[in-house]
């Protein structure tokens, strides 16, 4: 497989740069990006939107911003649990993903055959499903001798997260090994290396370089996915989100709220998303 | 004398494509054996065969009494003896020249870092290249790079060093600069293993030549008997078409 390429990203507006560009620094990517201030002002227009049925409906009670206002600190708190989620997760998945996409490389067949199927399995299943067998099948507690362990549930959410981000950074760490030639292993092999020497000090440094782009563009797509967890029951910067339009009962406020949501991952998600471009192109011109 | 490398009858086949054919040869300690022919005579082949890259069919193959051609071959320790160069270089690019050299000796043969970094020093400045220690393999020329990985093999102190076509990338006089150093090791004594293209060179170094075609040796001899009398009528055709 080749490395995923970060164009499946919703990343727009800049033409394809051939050239090794900067990192962008954020008040560049701020200044400059009419992504961002569409955005803004697509915001804007929701709440105008939702005043005008609001007037409309002729309702005495407080404006959208002051609502929102009210709310924010509330669903930025969520938002935040959601980031630790998905850091956890990431971690989890990148350290047992490592493991699998070494051992779909093993020598040995009974190895390398079962961390291909688990990272089939794994990667073409729905994260939602996925989610769901975590929650269901994991038991409340652990016994570990006479100490009881409880799981949970967040916790069971970041094993459920972390199971198809393992299958597809054992792709990535797979793809970035197949990716250096195979010169490289007969030249270190002929210099008298063992094996496990040529993979840690001649595959894996080179390989490294070329699997942090579609690494950080898993990232970044799990970071968005991490509201699924909403849907098993824990309290996110979803739920939040939903909890806080059912206290106020208005459905002038549905747009702003979730719009509100919405800029909250896209502020998170398009630097990671600019950073992996920029990587990308650097690596590209490496080679 | 005992020769160092023994090879007899080997047989190589990929799948049901025969590519070696009871091939034998001795090669003597200090000798240089130049392999000239045809691309697709086996030639390559018979050089990763030397060093257990590639494993033969049948037949055998001797390297200062170990066997080649055996299920509990040590391969490291057969390695140790045979540095191989190749035609793409193949240095590691994260690496820079330096280390390229001092790697294997550090990792493979553990020695201590100052004394594998002051023999890199040492081959460097044999391969005329003292200057480029810290440059990147990316940052070199074509010749450059051969240079180094010739004195990457050298680093291991092999008993025998093979050369697979080392030349063939390279413009005529970057060539040169390659050639030469090869052809300075040759005269000090290092036994040599060369697949060549390089006529001139062949028959200026050469002990021994011989030309291979269909995976056979079809000749073989001084280079005076290969390049200026040979008998084989498929070695006078093959030759008329490159000197």
């Amino acid at each position: 497989m080749r490395p995923v390429q970060s164009s499946s990203l919703p990343v727009l507006l800049t033409p394809n740069r051939t050239a090794r560009d900067p990192l962008p620094s954020l008040t560049a990517i701020i200044q400059s990006r009419l992504l961002f201030v569409s955005l803004l002002g697509t915001f804007f227009i929701s709440c105008g939107i939702s005043a005008a049925y609001s007037a409309a409906g002729a309702q005495p009670s407080l404006s959208i911003l002051d609502v929102l206002l009210k709310w924010a600190p509330l669903v930025f708190g969520g938002f935040l649990f959601n980031i630790a989620v998905s850091i956890a997760s990431m971690a989890l998945g990148t350290a047992s993903g490592l493991l699998l996409g070494l051992g779909q490389i093993s020598p040995s067949r009974p190895i390398s055959k079962t961390s291909w199927f688990l990272t089939q399995f794994f990667r073409n299943s729905p994260w939602l499903v996925l989610l769901f067998f975590a929650m269901f099948l994991l038991p409340f507690d652990l016994k570990i001798g006479s100490v009881t362990v409880p799981l949970p549930a967040w916790f069971k959410a970041i094993i459920g997260l972390a199971l198809p981000v393992m299958a597809n950074v054992a792709e990535i760490v797979r793809g970035g090994i197949k990716s250096i030639p195979l010169s490289q292993w007969e030249s270190a092999e002929s210099l008298a290396f063992s094996r496990r020497q040529i993979l840690w000090q001649i595959i894996l440094p080179q390989a490294f370089k070329r699997m942090i782009p579609p690494w950080m563009n898993l990232y970044a797509i799990l970071t968005m996915a991490t509201t699924l967890i909403s849907v098993v029951g824990i309290q996110d910067s979803m739920t939040l989100t939903k909890a806080a339009l059912v206290a106020e009962g208005r459905l002038d406020l549905y747009l702003p709220f979730y719009m509100m949501l919405l800029l909250m991952f896209f502020a998170y998600c398009y630097p990671i998303a600019r950073l992996t471009q920029s990587l990308e192109s650097r690596v590209a011109v490496k080679f | 004398m005992q020769p160092l490398i023994t090879i007899s009858h080997v047989e190589k086949s990929f799948g049901t494509m025969p590519v070696l054919r009871d091939i034998s040869m001795t090669i003597a300690k200090g000798e240089c054996a130049c392999i000239i022919g045809p691309s697709g005579s086996g030639k390559s082949t018979l050089l990763r065969c030397i060093n257990g890259l590639v494993p033969v069919t049948s037949g055998s193959i001797l390297v200062d009494s170990i066997e080649v051609n055996d299920p509990h071959l040590d391969k490291l320790a057969l390695r140790r003896k045979v540095g191989i160069v190749f035609q793409q270089y193949n240095l590691f690019p994260h690496k820079t020249a330096i280390q390229n050299i001092a790697m294997a000796p550090i990792h493979v043969l553990n020695r201590p870092k100052d004394e594998a970094y002051e023999n890199a020093r040492r081959l460097l400045a044999k391969v005329k290249l003292s200057e480029k220690a810290d440059a990147y393999p990316g940052e070199l020329s074509g010749g450059q790079q051969q240079r180094v990985a010739i004195a990457r093999s050298l680093a291991m102190n092999p008993m025998v060093m093979l050369f697979d076509e080392v030349t063939a990338a390279l413009d005529p006089e970057t060539k040169k600069e390659v050639l030469f150093t090869i052809r300075d090791l040759a005269a000090e004594g290092m036994t040599c293993v060369l697949v060549t293209h390089e006529m001139g060179f062949a028959s200026e170094v050469a002990d021994h030549v011989y030309f291979t075609d269909g995976g056979r040796i079809v000749e073989a001899g001084t280079p005076t008997e290969i390049f200026k009398a040979a008998r084989n009528e498929r070695t006078r055709a093959f030759l008329s078409q490159v000197l």
